[in-house]
C-alpha cells in the first residue's frame, strides 16, 4: 500500500532541487568522511563525468545512424570496410584516456596503503555473525568487547515497527577519536568476512587465519554505519558495523568509563556459582551468542545446525561438550568459542543447555572446570 | 546403425535411424544436438529465472516475509550456477552445434559421438545440481563462487554440486575440443581462417578458453571436495593452507569464463549487424586482433575480482592497470558496429533491434566495469549492488540479448519458418524496458552502500528494491512471449521461410534450403 507512495517520493528525492538531496543521496556514493574516501567520490565523479562524455559521443553517432541510414529514408548503403587511420585512432585514444584515469587512482591506492604510524591500533575479528574488537594499542589500549547486531527479531519479522537504524545498529559500537590514524587490524574466526564502512571509505577482508591492514582517519565526528561485505552464511545481513567517532574529550571519558567497567567486570575464574545463577547468567550468553543457529527454543535448524534440546551432546558427558563449544567441530559452523567467551560465561552457557528445555541434568559447570580444559 | 555414420550418403526423405525418444537419445547430427543444447538451457534459464523472482520478491519490501536467510543464500547460489553454467553456457555451444558446420560448410561436427555424450553429460549435471535443493541442509549456500572455507562448512548439497561442477567441466572441455578441430580442419575448400564468419573466430577463441581454464575449476573444486572429507587443508590456515588461495585459482578461471560467455555474444552481434545494414562488417581483421587480445588479457586480471583481500600496493595497481587495458579492444568493437551501422541502409527486424540493445545496454555495462577496474572506486563497490548491477548488465543485456538476437536471426533456418514480428519485437521491447527497470536502480543502491547477497536491508533501499523487483517480474514474465515466438514456427504457424530470408545475408548457412536438411554439405562447397 505504501509502495506507491514511496516510489512518489524516491522520483522527487532523484531531483537535485529538492530538499530529500541534502543530508544522503539515495543515489551515489556516501558523504565521505575521511581523506581517502573523499578521492575515491571525486574519482567516481571524474569517471562519470568522462564516461557519460564518451556515451554521449558513440551512442550519439549511432542513434543518429539508426535514424537517419535507414533503408524506408531511402538510404544507400555504401561499401567501406575497413580504415587504418581511424582504427588506430579509436585505439590510441582510448589509451591515452586511461592513462589519465590510472594517475590519480594510483596515488591513492599508494595512500590507502599506507598503514605505517598510526595513532591507535584496533584489532577487528569477523565471527558468524558478530564483530569482536580489541584496542590493542594507543589510547584505550586494553579495551575489548564483541558487537552484535541490536535490532530486534520482531522488527525483521514484521511484528514490530521498524526503527531508523534498522539492520545497521549494534549494542556495542567502536568508537574512536576524531582526527587520529586508526589503524583496523582484521581477522576471522571461522569464515571470511569484509569490515565494510562506506563513509570512512574502507573495506577489507578478514580473513581467518590471517591478519590483513587498512586504515581510516575520520575528519569529523558521528556516527558512520557499515556492514559486512562478504558472504559469511546464514545471517551475513545481520552483522553490522557502527562506528562513533568522538572528539578527543569525549573519546578519553569514554575510555576511562570503558576501563572502570572492565576493572569492574573483571571475574573471578575460581569462584564456585550457584545452578541457578549459572543458568541465568547462561541464558543471556545462549541469547547473544548461540541462538543464531540452535535457536532459543534449542530444536536448531536441522540438518546444518542440530538441536540441542535433548541431544546427547547437552545431557551426557559434559567434557564432550566442553570440548566441543571451545574447539569447535570442523567442517561446520560450530566454532570455537574457548577464545571468545570468558571461562565464566562457557561455564554458564553450557550448564544452561544442560538445564534448559527438557534437558534437565541438574548438573552445574564451574568456571574452574572450563579453565581445567582450556589450559 | 546407420544413423550413427555421419559419412553415408542419405536421402532426406528416407532417413534410417531410431525414431520417438532414442532419435534424440542416440542422435549424432550437429543439428539434433543443437536443438537439444538450446532446449535445455531454455528450461534452465526458466529454473533459474524462478529463483532469482523468488529472490526479488523477498526483497521487494524490507523485513523477512517470503523465505528465511539460509534459504535465501541457496537461491542466490543455485542461480548464478545455473544461470552460469546451465543456461548461457550450453545455450552458446547450441548455437556453435547448429551454426558452426553450416558456416564453415562441414557436413557435421569433427567427433558426432563425443558431441551426443558432452551434451547426454548436462542433463545428468543439472539433476544433481537441482536436486541437491532436495538433500538434508539444501542446497549449497556459498554463493557461486563456492569461496572456502564457507563451502567447506556446507552440507551434502555442496558435495552434489561439485560433482556437477565437475560433469558440467567435462562436458563443456569435450565440446570446446570438437569446436576447435571443426573449425581447424573441416572447413569448406576455400574458406581460408580470415575469410570465416566471426562467429567462427570468437567461438574458436572462446573454446581455447574453454579447454584452458574448465580443469582449473575442477582443480579448485576438488581441493573444497578433499578439504571437506579427506582431511586437507588448502584452505585451512590452521593446516598451512590459505582462504585466499581458492580465490586465486576461482577467478583464474572465473574471469576467462566471463569472456567465454561473451566472444560468441560479440560474434553473433557481428553476423547480424552487416546483414540488417546491407553492408560489409567494418573492421574484419581488427575484430578477429580484439577478440584474441581480449582472450590473452582475460588471463591477467583476475584478481581485479579480489581487491579488498589487501593485496600489496603494486600487485593492486598491476591488476588495475591490466584490467583497464580489456577496455582498449573491447572500446574497438563497438566502434567497429556503430561504423558498420554508419552510411549503411538498415532495416529494423527483431534480430536488429536484438543487437542493437545488445550494443547499447551491453556499453553501460562496460563503462560500469571500468569503474569497478579503477581499485579504490572498486573497495567502495566490491560486493554491493552496482557489481550486481555490471555483471547483469553484461550477462544479461550482453549475452542473453545477443543470444535473442541469434535466436529470431536463425530460426528461419531451424524451422522453415518466419517467427512474427510482431510477437519478436513485443518480446525485445518489453524485455529491454524491464530490463533497465530492473537493474538500473541497483547501481543506485550499491553506490548507495547495500551489500550484495543479503536477504534484508536497510529502509533507505527499500524504494529501489520495490522498483527492482516489479521490474524483475516484468522481465521474467517477457521471457514466455519468446515460447510463444517459437512455439508457433515449430508447429509451422507463419509464412515460409526462404534459404535466405534475409535480403543481404551473407554466409553458407543461407545457400541450404530452410528449414536446414537433416544433412547438410555432404559435398563440401567451394568459396570463391
Amino acid at each position: 500500500m505504501s509502495v506507491l507512495a514511496r516510489f512518489a517520493v524516491t522520483a522527487l528525492s532523484a531531483v537535485p532541487a529538492t530538499g530529500a538531496w541534502a543530508e544522503q543521496s539515495s543515489v551515489n556514493l556516501q558523504t565521505p568522511v575521511t581523506s581517502v574516501a573523499t578521492e575515491i567520490y571525486d574519482m567516481h565523479t571524474l569517471m562519470m563525468i568522462i564516461c557519460l562524455v564518451i556515451f554521449v559521443a558513440v551512442f550519439g553517432v549511432m542513434f543518429w545512424s539508426v535514424f537517419h541510414h535507414r533503408k524506408s529514408k531511402g538510404a544507400v548503403a555504401a561499401h567501406f570496410h575497413e580504415n587504418t587511420m581511424v582504427e588506430i585512432a579509436w585505439t590510441v585514444i582510448p589509451v591515452l584516456i586511461l592513462l589519465g584515469m590510472a594517475w590519480p587512482a594510483t596515488k591513492t591506492v599508494i595512500s590507502m596503503k599506507d598503514t605505517s604510524n598510526p595513532d591507535i591500533t584496533i584489532k577487528a575479528t569477523g565471527y558468524q555473525w558478530k564483530w569482536g574488537y580489541d584496542y590493542i594499542k594507543g589510547e584505550g589500549e586494553g579495551i575489548k568487547f564483541v558487537s552484535n547486531m541490536s535490532t530486534p527479531q520482531d522488527q525483521i519479522q514484521n511484528r514490530a515497527a521498524k526503527g531508523e537504524n534498522y539492520l545497521l545498529e549494534v549494542d556495542n559500537p567502536m568508537v574512536v577519536p576524531v582526527g587520529k590514524k586508526v589503524r583496523i587490524l582484521l581477522t576471522a574466526n571461522d569464515v571470511i568476512h569484509a569490515w565494510w564502512v562506506p563513509a570512512l571509505g574502507v573495506k577489507q577482508d578478514a580473513i581467518p587465519g590471517f591478519i590483513r591492514d587498512t586504515w581510516f582517519r575520520a575528519d569529523q565526528e558521528g556516527i558512520f554505519r557499515g556492514n559486512c561485505a562478504e558472504l559469511c552464511g546464514k545471517d551475513h545481513g545481520f552483522m553490522p558495523i557502527e562506528v562513533h567517532v568522538l572528539s578527543a574529550e569525549k573519546y578519553a571519558a569514554w575510555v576511562a568509563d570503558q576501563q572502570g567497567k572492565l576493572a569492574a567486570t573483571k571475574e573471578d575464574p575460581t569462584k564456585e556459582w550457584a545452578l541457578a545463577d549459572l543458568v541465568a547468567k547462561g541464558e543471556q550468553v545462549f541469547a547473544a551468542n548461540c541462538a543464531a543457529c540452535h535457536q532459543a527454543n534449542g530444536q536448531g535448524m536441522p540438518p546444518a545446525f542440530p538441536p540441542l534440546d535433548g541431544a546427547a551432546i547437552a545431557t551426557g558427558d559434559k567434557a564432550e561438550q566442553i570440548k566441543v563449544v571451545t574447539q569447535g567441530r570442523d567442517g561446520t559452523a560450530m566454532a570455537a568459542f574457548g577464545k571468545q567467551l570468558s571461562a565464566t560465561d562457557l561455564a554458564a552457557v553450557i550448564t544452561y543447555t544442560r538445564n534448559a528445555w527438557s534437558n534437565q541434568t541438574g548438573e552445574a559447570i564451574q568456571p574452574a572446570d572450563i579453565t581445567a580444559v582450556l589450559n | 546403425m546407420s544413423a550413427v555414420t555421419p559419412d553415408q550418403v542419405h536421402d532426406d526423405h528416407h532417413h534410417h535411424g531410431p525414431t520417438g525418444l532414442m532419435r534424440w537419445i542416440t542422435t549424432t547430427n550437429h543439428k539434433d544436438i543443437g536443438t537439444m543444447y538450446l532446449i535445455f538451457s531454455f528450461i534452465m534459464f526458466l529454473s533459474g529465472g524462478v529463483m532469482a523472482l523468488t529472490i526479488r520478491a523477498e526483497l521487494f519490501q524490507p523485513g523477512m516475509q517470503i523465505v528465511q536467510p539460509e534459504f535465501f543464500n541457496q537461491l542466490t547460489t543455485m542461480h548464478g550456477l545455473v544461470m552460469v553454467f546451465g543456461a548461457i553456457m550450453p545455450a552458446f555451444v547450441g548455437f556453435a552445434n547448429w551454426m558452426l558446420p553450416l558456416m564453415i560448410g562441414a557436413s557435421d561436427m569433427a567427433f558426432a559421438r563425443m558431441n551426443n555424450w558432452s551434451f547426454w553429460l548436462l542433463p545428468v549435471a543439472a539433476i544433481l545440481l537441482i536436486g541437491s535443493f532436495f538433500v538434508p541442509g539444501g542446497a549449497t549456500a556459498a554463493g557461486w563462487t563456492l569461496y572456502a572455507p564457507l563451502s567447506v562448512q556446507m552440507g551434502m548439497g555442496m558435495d552434489l554440486t561439485i560433482f556437477a561442477v565437475h560433469i558440467m567441466g567435462i562436458s563443456s572441455i569435450m565440446g570446446a575440443i570438437n569446436i576447435v578441430v571443426t573449425v581447424l580442419n573441416m572447413r569448406a575448400p576455400g574458406m581460408t581462417m580470415m575469410k570465416m564468419p566471426l562467429f567462427c573466430w570468437t567461438w574458436l577463441i572462446t573454446a581455447y578458453l574453454l579447454i584452458a581454464v574448465m580443469p582449473v575449476l575442477a582443480g579448485a573444486v576438488t581441493m573444497i571436495l578433499t578439504d571437506r572429507h579427506f582431511g586437507t587443508s588448502f584452505f585451512n590456515a590452521a593446516g598451512g593452507g590459505d582462504p585466499v588461495l581458492y580465490q586465486h585459482v576461482f577467478w583464474f578461471f572465473g574471469h576467462p569464463e566471463v569472456y567465454i560467455m561473451i566472444l560468441p555474444a560479440f560474434g553473433i552481434v557481428s553476423e547480424i549487424i552487416p546483414t540488417f545494414a546491407r553492408k560489409p562488417l567494418f573492421g574484419y581483421a581488427s575484430m578477429v586482433y580484439a577478440t584474441a587480445s581480449i582472450a590473452v588479457l582475460s588471463f591477467v586480471v583476475w584478481a581485479h575480482h579480489m581487491f579488498t583481500t589487501g593485496m600489496p600496493a603494486a600487485t593492486q595497481l598491476f591488476f588495475m592497470y591490466a584490467t583497464m587495458l580489456i577496455a582498449v579492444p573491447t572500446g574497438v568493437k563497438v566502434f567497429n558496429w556503430v561504423a558498420t551501422m554508419w552510411r549503411g541502409s538498415m532495416t529494423f527486424e527483431t534480430p536488429m533491434l536484438w543487437a542493437t540493445g545488445f550494443i547499447f545496454v551491453f556499453t553501460m555495462g562496460g563503462f560500469t566495469g571500468l569503474i569497478c577496474a579503477i581499485a579504490p572506486i572498486d573497495i567502495q563497490v566490491q560486493d554491493t549492488y552496482y557489481v550486481v548491477a555490471h555483471f547483469h548488465y553484461v550477462l544479461v543485456a550482453g549475452s542473453l540479448f545477443a543470444l535473442f538476437a541469434g535466436a529470431y536471426y536463425w530460426l528461419p533456418k531451424w524451422t522453415g519458418v518466419m517467427y512474427s514480428e510482431f510477437i519478436g519485437k513485443l518480446h525485445f521491447w518489453c524485455s529491454i524496458i524491464f530490463f533497465n527497470i530492473t537493474f538500473f536502480p541497483m547501481h543506485f543502491l550499491g553506490l548507495a552502500g547495500m551489500p550484495r547477497r543479503i536477504p534484508d536491508y536497510a529502509l533507505q533501499f527499500a524504494d529501489f528494491n520495490a522498483l527492482a523487483s516489479i521490474g524483475a517480474f516484468g522481465f521474467g514474465l517477457s521471457q514466455l512471449i519468446f515460447i510463444v515466438a517459437v512455439v508457433k514456427c515449430v508447429r509451422g504457424e507463419g509464412k515460409k521461410a526462404a534459404a535466405s530470408p534475409w535480403e543481404d545475408a551473407q554466409g553458407l548457412e543461407w545457400t541450404v534450403p530452410s528449414p536446414a536438411p537433416h544433412h547438410t554439405f555432404e559435398i563440401p562447397p567451394v568459396v570463391k
